[in-house]
């Protein structure tokens, strides 16, 4: 009985997987991987919400845009070559009123994990402060930190923690 | 039928099977050479019981690292009560000690526990005990009296009777679950508080050892709970804009210190849990987190960024200026204090290794308890003899212990999943002790 519920749970739990995996396009790179993490929830709170997905959308300004954001180690500073996807993104959300932004932040396993969680939050404010000062209106970003609650690479070196440490852009998650 | 709906099924199903063993395994990586030789006799009795007593006794006392139990085939006699002791025969077993004891049913699950603990060598009774039970809580009294024989042959009060909080999480990567969870310290008698699809941190238990507050992202944002951990009614005790996290119960159950961000950045906060007052500590743009309250409720540690990298700060409960505390590593975080409040234990990064150190308050020396690279969470046993903690190298989470002094490791194994940050509770609730008796 135990093996058949454990097998079954995993049975499920791939369902699952492949349900909230096929709701994002491909686009080939570690990216789009990425956004499958905010997509996997049992919990109804994360209904597709105004304006859906603009990176599925191929009328989007977004279509096949970056949605995340790397820094360097204890860094909070949006690096200059990650400027052109803050500006894209200024630029679509500037031209669509409606649509909200969540900025996801995240850190690498290294350290405590409230530190981690008040660093995720210091690095979506500082794309948050990017972002307005392009233009966009302050009720069109939320912000949440994840810490080091949500790796997008599993892995224990710098190969997976340079992954780690991100903010993600998350349309329609209100 | 939804697949949310079918996977609650399952999870349910899957619980109590969980519950019915020890959910975490606990196993001494290391030992303290020459751990006390003791013989603990299976305790008489003539009806079923259902609970071994003495091999909850022998295998508290064996995982404290200080005692080495003689195998149950190596027991030359059983003897229940002291008449029944022939001290000659367990000096020649070359043990120190003798545990012996007997459970008598006095009504319908109700139980008389009666151990006696002896010096062989003298061959005198050094403790005696008789406790009356319900048959939920044998174990309860195994543990109690694993702390009375520790504390009569150590000097130091024991910590079996405590429990143990922590969070685990399971299932796919992209669709975990977590869970917050207590034990008793041996790992058995598992109990859900928690169970959700978002992260839960930061577990804090109240100084009583009722209830637990936490970190909760269950509505997708931040928020503190504060639960009775045997009713399971709980309290949003923080809800704002941004960060909410890192609470701690003031030493008088009063109050709870926690992070708040709702200002803009940051900053140590203590509400007054009754009249819901909310008093802001700290004012800096840096990082300011992982508040801990010195045992006496004086003062507060905590984690600040202030300098550049992190660092420990402490300052008065009631605010004020803070000093720096920590100046060894580049790293020192999530500070905790033992509970005679003359350590803090912290995670200590230098370079790419975090372990976990330990400072003296008085003469500020720290020395560096473990030996990973990714050590986390420490939390100290109530009798400040061990700290608990989690690292994090393999493919799964978990947690380990290791004596102040170094000397006595253990490893805390979940039987699946990841097992990650655990804080040890404060002293149990003790039955009531009928009466002690001597030999006559």
């Amino acid at each position: 009985m135990k093996v058949f519920t454990k097998l079954l749970f995993i049975a499920l739990s791939a369902i699952l997987m492949f349900g909230c995996a096929s709701k994002t396009p491909k686009g080939g790179a570690k990216v789009d991987d990425l956004n499958a993490n905010n997509g996997v929830t049992t919990d109804g709170t994360q209904q597709g919400g105004v304006g859906g997905d603009p990176y599925s959308d191929p009328s989007s300004a977004l279509y096949n845009q970056k949605r995340v954001v790397y820094f360097d180690l204890d860094s909070t500073e949006v690096t200059q070559s990650d400027r052109p996807t803050i500006s894209a993104h200024a630029k679509y959300l500037a031209g669509n009123s409606g649509q909200t932004v969540s900025l996801e932040g995240h850190a690498d396993e290294r350290g405590s994990r409230e530190y981690n969680l008040a660093l995720g939050e210091r690095r979506s404010n500082a794309v948050r402060q990017l972002l307005l000062a392009e233009g966009v209106a302050a009720n069109q970003i939320q912000t949440i930190s994840y810490g080091e609650e949500k790796p997008a690479e599993t892995g224990h070196d710098e190969d997976a923690w340079q992954y780690n440490r991100r903010v993600e852009f998350v349309y329609g998650a209100r | 039928m939804s697949i949310r709906f079918f996977l609650i099924c399952i999870l349910s199903l899957l619980l109590p099977l969980g519950s019915a063993t020890a959910a975490l395994t606990i196993n001494i990586t290391e030992g303290v050479e020459g751990a006390l030789p003791i013989a603990i006799v299976p305790f008489g009795q003539e009806t079923a019981v259902p609970e071994d007593i003495a091999a909850i006794v022998a295998s508290d006392l064996r995982r404290s690292g200080r005692f080495a139990p003689l195998p149950e085939r190596d027991l030359l006699a059983r003897p229940h009560a002291a008449a029944e002791v022939n001290f000659g025969d367990w000096r020649a077993l070359g043990t120190d000690n003798l545990v012996v004891g007997n459970i008598r049913a006095i009504g319908p699950g109700q139980y008389e526990v009666r151990f006696e603990l002896f010096d062989v060598f003298r061959g005198a009774q050094l403790t005696g005990y008789r406790f009356t039970s319900g048959a939920q809580e044998l174990r309860t009294v195994a543990h109690q009296i694993s702390d009375i024989i520790y504390e009569t042959l150590t000097g130091q009060p024991g910590a079996f009777n405590t429990r143990i909080g922590y969070v685990t999480a399971s299932g796919a990567k992209r669709g975990q679950t977590y869970s917050l969870q207590v034990a008793d310290s041996d790992g058995y008698n598992s109990q859900t508080i928690l169970t959700s699809k978002q992260p839960i941190l930061s577990p804090a238990w109240s100084p009583d050892g009722t209830r637990l507050a936490y970190l909760s992202f269950e509505n997708r944002r931040q928020q503190i709970y504060v639960q009775d951990v045997s009713s399971g009614r709980r309290d949003l005790v923080a809800s704002y804009p941004g960060l909410n996290g890192a609470p701690a119960f003031s030493p008088d159950g009063r109050r709870l210190a926690m992070t708040l961000s709702k200002d803009g950045n940051p900053e140590i906060y203590v509400l007054n849990l009754a009249s819901k007052a909310l008093t802001r500590l700290t004012t800096n743009a840096a990082i300011d987190t992982e508040p801990t309250w010195s045992p006496d409720g004086n003062a507060l540690v905590f984690t600040s960024d202030r300098g550049g990298r992190p660092q420990l700060y402490r300052m008065s409960s009631s605010g004020g200026t803070a000093q720096r505390i920590t100046f060894e590593g580049d790293y020192n975080a999530k500070g905790v204090f033992s509970p005679n409040g003359d350590m803090l234990a912290m995670i200590q990064g230098q370079g790419s290794t975090y372990r976990i150190a330990v400072q003296n308050i008085q003469s500020g020396e720290v020395r560096v308890l473990t030996d990973r690279s990714l050590d986390e969470s420490p939390s100290f046993a109530p009798n400040g003899s061990m700290i608990l903690y989690a690292t994090n190298e393999g493919a799964q989470g978990e947690l380990a212990a290791v004596s102040i002094d170094g000397r006595v490791r253990q490893s805390l194994v979940l039987q699946e999943g990841d097992v990650r940050e655990a804080v040890w509770s404060p002293f149990g609730r003790k039955l009531t002790v009928n009466s002690t008796f001597n030999q006559p």
